[in-house]
């Protein structure tokens, strides 16, 4: 095995035998109880993680999350499908710039019709209804576990910038149709549009933090993974037990990086960390959403106004750099 | 299926060749590309045109495969210098019947933009393609569409090229004929129809857009942008192209623009700069689109050819409407083929790349009254 394969790309060790099926279900024992499937393994899972499969606890939460979630998919699926007059052929030559629009400003907050919005309302309401129901589902599996809430927490934290996008700050505007479309390329035009409609979302300050956040996230979720998977081969990928013992991985782990930067994080902040930068993304991202268009009209002339968008003194305009001539165009005519 | 003795060899010697084998493959097509791109150089090699301060990314690139072949109908214009009326020489007004644009030109000059017409439009069809009569000798009548159709554009080109100097010859003189937007063909590329709601079974703003078009330049945005801000709206005048609040914080007012009018904007904008064969940044700094005093003086240009196309559409190319045979009219509604910018750029920042296409044709640089041709006469008096 050459070297750099061994180093990165696939989990090394599967187990694989008999599936763990989970304890039995007492009244001390929480960590039991029915579960849907038998289970079993997967050597292509096995590389990217667990190779077992199964068995899965959905749960009401879970149940009803899968419902709606799936109701929510038929509508825009449908929806698109109709658009192009229920051809199938044209439905997947068009499928990545289909979409479940919102409906027109001049309905307001009002139910507009079916086709102009309607089922986007409708459709928007089973998705409401499924995130916070998986939501839910991580709230009380993490009680079932008798874990700490911390998924929850961050989920919502995505959870946050989603009803912003969808819910408080169409409400604030007062216009279901300030929503972001359900499609793959139109919602990337809502996004373009957005920014460039109210003067450029880059000067938007709360914007500028979540990008720290999201490049902070890549930057840390590099240097912990491959501090990891460097003292794998002293058994790194084990992390607690050795946190104080010598010569171990952690130890490794932790002087290299004292020594290459004089500070390290432990084995339980990194972990704080990478929990902070990923939930603040999207909470400082959402608060820069919710203040666009409702406090802020503007952010570039904002951004001038605060001092931060630097004028530039060189002219504008090709003639003061070069010509026409210099760059594909033809002889001159008269002056 | 191998022998035997290699069968065994291989058990005997068990080696992993897949790893060295992905190293040495990599590394080495990574060695041969470089090897080929010293070699024999950037095969996509790239110009760029500056268009902006530095530090604001503000530039135009081509490729320079591109830039070397331009555009190949530029060879194909045909021209020649008009011939100095002589005193009181007769005019072709007075020599043939029915003709109602080009009457103050003398019989030399209106026959050799006769020609110059059929060669700019149609080379193929010749003058039968718009005088029904032409193998009898016989050019007079209005039998066919193309006739009167051509007698408007003539109109047209003269009100371009005469009223709309600004626009057409804004950095030096390029002017406009038929071959402009014809290169050759009887029918332009680049015409447009109305084509909006794209979408079945919707109403409104879902209706008008997410659908690889033609007008929609392949984007999911709207495909209606060209009929929003080209056509006169309901209730008379234009739709105002706005998308932005000129203060950082404003009262919003009924009718303000919204994200719907921004992404209008942007399929009307992404139309331009393709037509155009150029970026935002030939135009803007893409940092405060809006902002007067960080645009390039491209952006006076288009927003007057914009108004052009307007009176284009309204004055010359709509009531043509009922002239047209029914194969010539839009898919969807019927109505008259319409011009834009691509009709006349076709993917250049000039159409024609710059070429100055009016310098021999001052009988289409007038609105009316004999054409000047004081340049050839003093040419000839020396």
């Amino acid at each position: 095995m050459a070297y750099f394969e061994y180093q990165n790309i696939f989990t090394q060790v599967q187990v694989q035998g008999e599936p763990e099926a989970g304890m039995e279900f007492t009244d001390d024992n929480i960590l039991g109880g029915k579960r849907y499937g038998d289970g079993g393994f997967s050597t292509l899972l096995g590389w990217l993680g667990n190779a077992q499969l199964g068995p899965i606890y959905l749960g009401w939460a879970g149940l009803i999350s899968l419902a709606t979630g799936l109701a929510w998919f038929n509508i825009v699926g449908f929806n698109m499908l109709s658009q192009v007059d229920w051809s199938v052929p044209e439905f997947i030559r068009q499928l990545f710039w289909l979409a479940l629009e919102p409906p027109g400003p001049e309905h307001g907050l009002s139910m507009p019709p079916l086709n102009d919005g309607g089922w986007y309302i409708i459709s928007s309401f089973f998705l409401l209804i499924s995130v916070m129901f998986w939501w839910l589902r991580t709230y009380l599996l993490a009680v079932q576990h008798q874990m700490g809430k911390h998924i929850a927490w961050a989920f919502l934290a995505a959870i946050w910038l989603f009803l912003v996008l969808g819910l408080f700050r169409p409400i604030l505007m007062g216009s279901w149709s300030e929503a972001v479309p359900y499609g793959i390329f139109p919602h990337l035009d809502w996004t373009t549009a957005f920014s460039i409609r109210y003067g450029n979302l880059y000067y938007n300050p709360f914007h500028a933090l979540s990008i720290v956040f999201l490049y902070g996230s890549v930057l840390l979720f590099a240097m912990h993974g491959a501090t990891i998977l460097a003292v794998s081969r002293y058994g790194g990928d084990r992390e607690l037990e050795q946190i104080i013992d010598r010569g171990t991985a952690s130890e490794r782990a932790g002087l290299f990086w004292r020594w290459t930067m004089g500070f390290n994080a432990t084995m339980e902040g990194i972990h704080r960390w990478a929990w902070w930068f990923a939930v603040l993304t999207p909470i400082t991202g959402g608060i820069g959403i919710l203040l666009t268009g409702t406090v802020v009209d503007n952010w570039f002339i904002w951004a001038q106004e605060h001092n931060f968008a630097p004028d530039y003194l060189e002219p504008y305009g090709y003639e003061a750099y070069g010509s026409y001539e210099e760059f594909g165009g033809v002889t001159r005519g008269e002056e | 299926m191998f022998p035997k003795w290699f069968d065994k060899w291989n058990d005997d010697n068990p080696t992993n060749i897949f790893g060295p084998a992905i190293a040495v493959g990599a590394l080495g097509g990574a060695i041969f590309v470089a090897v080929m791109i010293i070699a024999w150089g950037q095969p996509y090699a790239t110009s760029s045109m500056q268009t902006g301060p530095r530090g604001t990314g503000m530039h135009v690139q081509e490729f320079d495969r591109d830039l070397a072949a331009g555009d190949p109908t530029v060879i194909d214009f045909y021209t020649d210098e008009p011939w100095v009326p002589e005193e009181g020489e007769e005019l072709a007004g007075d020599i043939y019947e029915n003709v109602q644009v080009l009457g103050e030109l003398t019989d030399l000059n209106f026959n050799r933009l006769m020609n110059a017409m059929t060669q700019w439009v149609a080379p193929e069809e010749g003058c039968a393609y718009c005088h029904a009569n032409a193998a009898d000798g016989e050019y007079a009548d209005d039998d066919l569409y193309t006739k009167v159709v051509a007698r408007n554009m003539l109109l047209m080109t003269r009100n371009i090229n005469v009223n709309w100097d600004a626009h057409v010859n804004a950095n030096y003189e390029v002017g406009v004929t038929c071959y402009t937007c014809h290169r050759g063909q009887p029918v332009p590329n680049n015409i447009w129809f109305r084509v909006g709601p794209v979408n079945s079974n919707a109403e409104g703003w879902p209706a008008i857009q997410n659908r690889a078009t033609m007008t929609s330049n392949f984007t999911s945005l709207p495909s209606t942008y060209l009929e929003t801000y080209l056509l006169e709206a309901e209730g008379g005048g234009y739709n105002q192209i706005a998308v932005h609040d000129l203060e950082s914080r404003v009262q919003q007012q009924p009718g303000d623009p919204l994200i719907q009018q921004a992404e209008m904007t942007y399929g009307f904008m992404n139309y331009i700069a393709n037509s155009l064969g150029v970026n935002c940044v030939f135009c803007h700094n893409s940092r405060a689109f809006y902002d007067g005093a960080q645009n390039t003086p491209q952006w006076g240009t288009a927003s007057l050819g914009i108004i052009m196309v307007q009176e284009m559409i309204a004055d010359y190319l709509l009531p043509l409407e009922d002239v047209y045979p029914e194969n010539r009219l839009g898919p969807v509604y019927g109505d008259a083929p319409l011009a834009a910018c691509r009709t006349c750029h076709q993917g250049y920042q000039q159409p024609l790349q710059g070429l100055n296409v009016i310098a021999n044709w001052p009988e289409l640089n007038v609105i009316d009254g004999p054409p000047d041709y004081s340049a050839w006469e003093e040419a000839a008096s020396e």
